[in-house]
């Protein structure tokens, strides 16, 4: 905790809002202002707006709409545009983003379709775990797994730290309506499952998943998706590994 | 699950598919879904949002099993008797037995799926002993097994959402997938026959806002705990109980409703805390005060001789590895009731919490391994316990009590698979299991423990609907359709009314502000240590907040993703539900667990080896119970409060609760001779000593 004396007193949002996925024509800024405290982070500030639903005008608005679960960067639900960044606002402290005490700007994610406010519906990257067969075929036996080396282990956790955020999407160039990419997170679960030892079994039909439209040659190499990933997955690592699997299967596939 | 026999028919009398339906997915719906769909039961999983967005992605320790991978001489019946006796023996012994006994099946199980477990030389899933256990026994994910957990479970269920239907023929249902998940719903009411028997669920769209009542054969209510409703505590924002709640006004028994966790070692949070994981504790953190309680220099100024490592002290065999509940009521009897604990420099003001410190583990722990609790601790500002001392402090994190559930014991003595009556709440038809039930951990749990019991629960709970469905006389798709639209009606009605606005009741509030007082309330009623007078503030708080919700208003008209109209829409059932957590407390004159009455500081078997039953009373007040009676399957079935000790009897617990007059609080240097005990690592995971399981002074 920041027992640094704060002496800003509020702290003011730039929020995009919008009244409902039909309703692109409410798309809007409305400014609000709450009070600050130590450690406030921009959860806390929505918080404090939807207790008290006014603008810097002093009229009452509808509180502004927005998810949030875990409250501490695990389940990605919290994920906006913050200052132009995708972040999760439940673990972005007010004096990270507004260190001078400059208004905040809140914006939904803009890969995705608005459900209202900073509510977006990400379906589309869930899809996308099922177009590249994101599973282990798991049969119905109690047997222990095969064992798996510690670098192994280390490696593959690396990879698995995934919270379904979205930022990858939200940075990739790829990633648009007129594209079919299935983005950096579903091509890192392939990475992380060909790596397991029961979910190698299956790595060729993953890859296979991977290797059409879509796929993992849709990458454009911009390297975005590291740069905003939340838990610093090597996402740029997995996707050259995936390409260079992907070719190795396609000159050489009768042979794994 | 035998799949060979051609089981109940697919399809109702109506020609409608017969789906059961699981509400939530956390790791103990996605279970349930998950054994369900193996077993060939058509399933719906309903949830607030996605399943990735779960709380149980918060969990971090790990997963008990005695796999005793470091040969400590750890077994099934050392785990047993861990949880019995951090429980203080209110947990059905029959049920923890078993769950003990699978518990190496639960965790190859995930292995399986992918979880990636830290792994021994040997290259099986590495163990660390959390709070509370005898033996090193967590297998763990570095200290993100919760997400991990719930990334596995997704994959499965996804896996079984492109599979179909298939008939006793082995005929594919088209366009009928084994398992459909529904997202962004909220279970706001259940649908019963004319005999009280659970036929479907009312939901409301949390985005369109449409109110729905949908036939189901069985519904299973995995919908978490309700942590969520007390102030300063660290639960997940889904986390408020709107379905348990929903489903005591409609009849259902609860159980220990008093029964709320309190984790000792939270962060600073603004109105809110964030937890440090018990694997903090596990890899060796050591909780400290200063000596001098006056001491205002900065921790690292102040040299290990004026540290008092008051857990060390107090508790020479576990150390700072005491469960939850001993820790949190000696941080909080030093801090608050002694007036100790660290201070603020400027002020001079108790802070009312105590060092969490890992410098001296920081060399020596391996990549990863605390990974998740010091990315998310330094983020949120708390700081890196790897670099210097954290602030740390008690804060309500999970709920013990919940739904009563019910289980059959067979002539072993052991759980009866596949009997119907697992898991079945008091409402026939409705089941109930993970946080949202009451009956693996006792009044306290071990740490390690709920991701088992939800796994485990699960199995039990999808054998036991598979059952009650296969015994059905008649589904509920052919139940005349008025049934449903009553319900229907009726639950959008009480939508409108929420949307219309006051009906009276005072100055108009906003449902987030009627929602932060009653969380306040309980906060100060039932917080670690509960006392008379607080319990009675708590009382006419509530009852003032029953009065008052009248007077709620929802600025917001839309008919779009309205969530103050949701709500202001379960408000009274969340009212009613921190009226119910009160009442028990106040029942429960003695201490246990994580249970903690000020004047009654002693466990009390003779009166209180029972669960807290109690059902809603029409007036909202609880009204307890000595037994549920309740039909399952045509028979009518009772059972009593009293608690199953069959198999060892009660236990005393591994350490004693600070309790009565005794200071926590280190005396006056004075008067204690300067020795250092060599403990310096204590409760590490690499101690060779271990504690022998009697009890020690406090
Ligand atoms: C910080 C923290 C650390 C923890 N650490 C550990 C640990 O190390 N080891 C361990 O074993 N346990 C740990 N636990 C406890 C454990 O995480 C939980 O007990 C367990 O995950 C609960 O799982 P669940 O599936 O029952 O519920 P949840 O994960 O809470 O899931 C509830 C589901 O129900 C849905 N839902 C809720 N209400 C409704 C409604 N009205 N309508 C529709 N859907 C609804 C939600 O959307 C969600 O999908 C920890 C808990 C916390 C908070
Ligand atoms: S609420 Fe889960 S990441 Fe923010």
């Amino acid at each position: 905790m920041s027992t640094k004396k704060d002496d800003r007193r509020k702290v003011r949002l730039r929020v995009l809002r919008q009244d409902a996925p039909d309703k692109p024509s409410s798309r809007r800024f409305e400014e609000v202002e709450v009070d600050l405290h130590p450690s406030m982070t921009v959860h806390d500030c929505l918080e404090a707006v939807r207790r008290r639903p006014v603008n810097v005008k002093g009229a009452a608005i509808a509180p502004i709409a927005w998810e949030a679960s875990c409250l501490e960067e695990t389940c990605g639900a919290c994920t906006m545009m913050i200052q132009g960044r995708p972040r999760q606002a439940c673990a972005t402290l007010v004096s990270e983003v507004s260190p001078k005490g400059q208004p905040i700007v809140l914006e939904p994610l803009g890969k995705f379709p608005v459900e209202r406010d900073l509510i977006v519906d990400r379906a589309k990257m869930f899809d996308a775990l099922t177009r590249v067969r994101a599973w282990v075929k798991l049969d119905g036996s109690a047997s222990p797994a095969p064992a798996e080396g510690q670098g192994a282990q280390q490696g593959r956790y690396e990879l698995s730290s995934c919270i379904a955020c979205g930022a990858c999407l939200e940075a990739c160039p790829e990633v648009h309506d007129g594209s079919a990419f299935v983005g950096a997170a579903a091509l890192n679960e392939v990475r992380a499952l060909n790596l397991h030892p029961v979910g190698r079994l299956d790595r060729g039909e993953r890859l296979e998943a991977i290797m059409g439209d879509g796929g993992v040659a849709d990458c454009g190499k911009a390297q975005n998706c590291v740069e905003v990933c939340p838990k610093a997955i090597p996402l740029v690592d997995s996707i050259g590994e995936l390409s260079r699997e992907t070719t190795w299967r396609w000159l050489f596939g009768w042979r794994r | 699950m035998s799949l060979a026999s051609p089981g109940p028919a697919l399809r109702s009398e109506g020609g409608k598919l017969r789906r059961v339906a699981v509400v939530g997915a956390g790791v103990a719906g996605m279970a349930t879904a998950l054994e369900l769909a193996r077993a060939r039961v058509p399933v719906d999983v309903l949830s607030l949002l996605p399943a990735k967005r779960a709380p149980s992605v918060a969990s971090r320790g790990g997963v008990n099993a005695a796999l005793d991978v470091n040969g400590e001489g750890d077994s099934p019946r050392q785990h047993f008797e861990d949880t019995i006796r951090v429980g203080e023996s209110l947990a059905h012994q029959p049920l923890v037995s078993a769950m003990c006994e699978a518990a190496p099946d639960i965790v190859h199980l995930l292995d399986r799926m992918g979880v990636p477990f830290h792994r021994t030389g040997e290259g099986r899933p590495a163990a660390r002993r959390l709070p509370g256990s005898s033996h090193a026994r967590a297998a763990f994910a570095g200290a993100t097994t919760g997400h991990a957990a719930v990334s596995a479970l997704d994959q499965q269920l996804r896996r079984f959402e492109g599979e179909p239907c298939v008939d006793a023929r082995g005929v594919e249902i088209p366009g009928e997938p084994l398992v459909r998940r529904l997202e962004h719903v909220e279970l706001v009411g259940l649908v019963q026959d004319d005999a009280g028997v659970c036929v479907g669920v009312v939901t409301q769209d949390l985005r369109a806002m449409t109110v729905k009542a949908t036939p189901y054969d069985a519904v299973v209510l995995a919908t978490g705990g309700f942590a969520g409703l007390f102030a300063g505590g660290a639960a997940s924002a889904l986390s408020l109980g709107t379905a348990a709640a929903a489903a005591y006004r409609q009849g259902a028994v609860f159980a220990n409703a008093e029964l709320i966790e309190h984790h000792p070692t939270a962060t600073h949070g603004h109105g809110r805390a964030t937890i440090v994981s018990s694997a903090a504790r596990a890899e060796g953190g050591r909780l400290w005060v200063p000596r001098d309680p006056k001491d205002l220099r900065a921790p690292r100024d102040i040299p290990e001789r004026e540290r008092d490592y008051f857990l060390e002290r107090l508790y020479p065999s576990f150390g700072n590895l005491v469960a939850h509940d001993v820790a949190a009521r000696a941080i909080h009897r030093l801090c608050v009731r002694e007036g100790g604990g660290v201070r603020d420099p400027r002020s001079g003001e108790s802070e009312r919490a105590v060092y969490l410190d890992l410098v001296h583990r920081a060399a020596r722990l391996e990549p990863g391994q605390l990974r998740g609790v010091v990315d998310v601790t330094t983020r949120l500002g708390a700081g890196d316990p790897l670099a210097g001392p954290v602030k740390v402090f008690p804060a309500a994190s999970a709920t013990l009590g919940g739904l009563w559930v019910d289980f059959e014991k067979g002539e072993a003595g052991r759980p009866v698979r596949g009997s119907p009556r697992n898991h079945a709440t008091s409402v026939p038809g409705l089941y109930a299991v993970g946080e949202v039930e009451h009956q693996y951990h006792g009044a306290q749990r071990l740490p390690g423990n709920a991701l088992l019991a939800s796994i485990f629960g699960a199995s039990l709970c999808a054998q036991a609907v598979a059952s009650y469905r296969g015994a059905m006389a008649r589904s509920a798709y052919d139940l005349p359709r008025s049934i449903f639209e009553k319900s229907e009606k009726q639950r959008a009605d009480e939508y409108a009314a929420a949307l219309a606005g006051p009906k009276g009741g005072g100055e108009p509030l906003s449902p987030y502000a009627l929602l932060d007082e009653l969380r306040a309330a309980l906060a100060d009623g039932c917080g670690v240590e509960r006392d008379d007078d607080g319990l009675a503030r708590a009382e006419a708080k509530l009852a003032e907040l029953d009065e008052r919700r009248a007077a709620v208003e929802v600025t917001d008209s839309s008919s779009r993703s309205n969530q103050a109209a949701a709500l202001a829409r379960a408000l009274p059932d969340l009212i009613d539900l921190g009226r119910l957590v009160v009442a028990c407390a106040k029942r429960r004159d003695e201490s246990r667990g994580a249970h903690a009455r000020a004047s009654h500081d002693a466990r009390d078997d003779g009166r209180h080896l029972a669960a807290t039953l109690a059902r809603r009373a029409p007036d909202g007040t609880p009204r307890f119970l000595d037994a549920v009676e309740y039909t399952c399957v045509g028979a009518t079935v009772h059972v009593s409060a009293a608690i199953d000790t069959s198999v060892v009897g009660p236990l005393a617990r591994e350490v004693p609760r600070p309790h009565g007059s005794g200071r926590v609080s280190a005396p006056p240097a004075k008067d204690r001779e300067p020795k250092r005990p060599a403990r310096a690592e204590r409760g590490g995971a690499d101690k060779k000593d271990r504690p022998a399981p009697e009890d020690e002074e406090a």
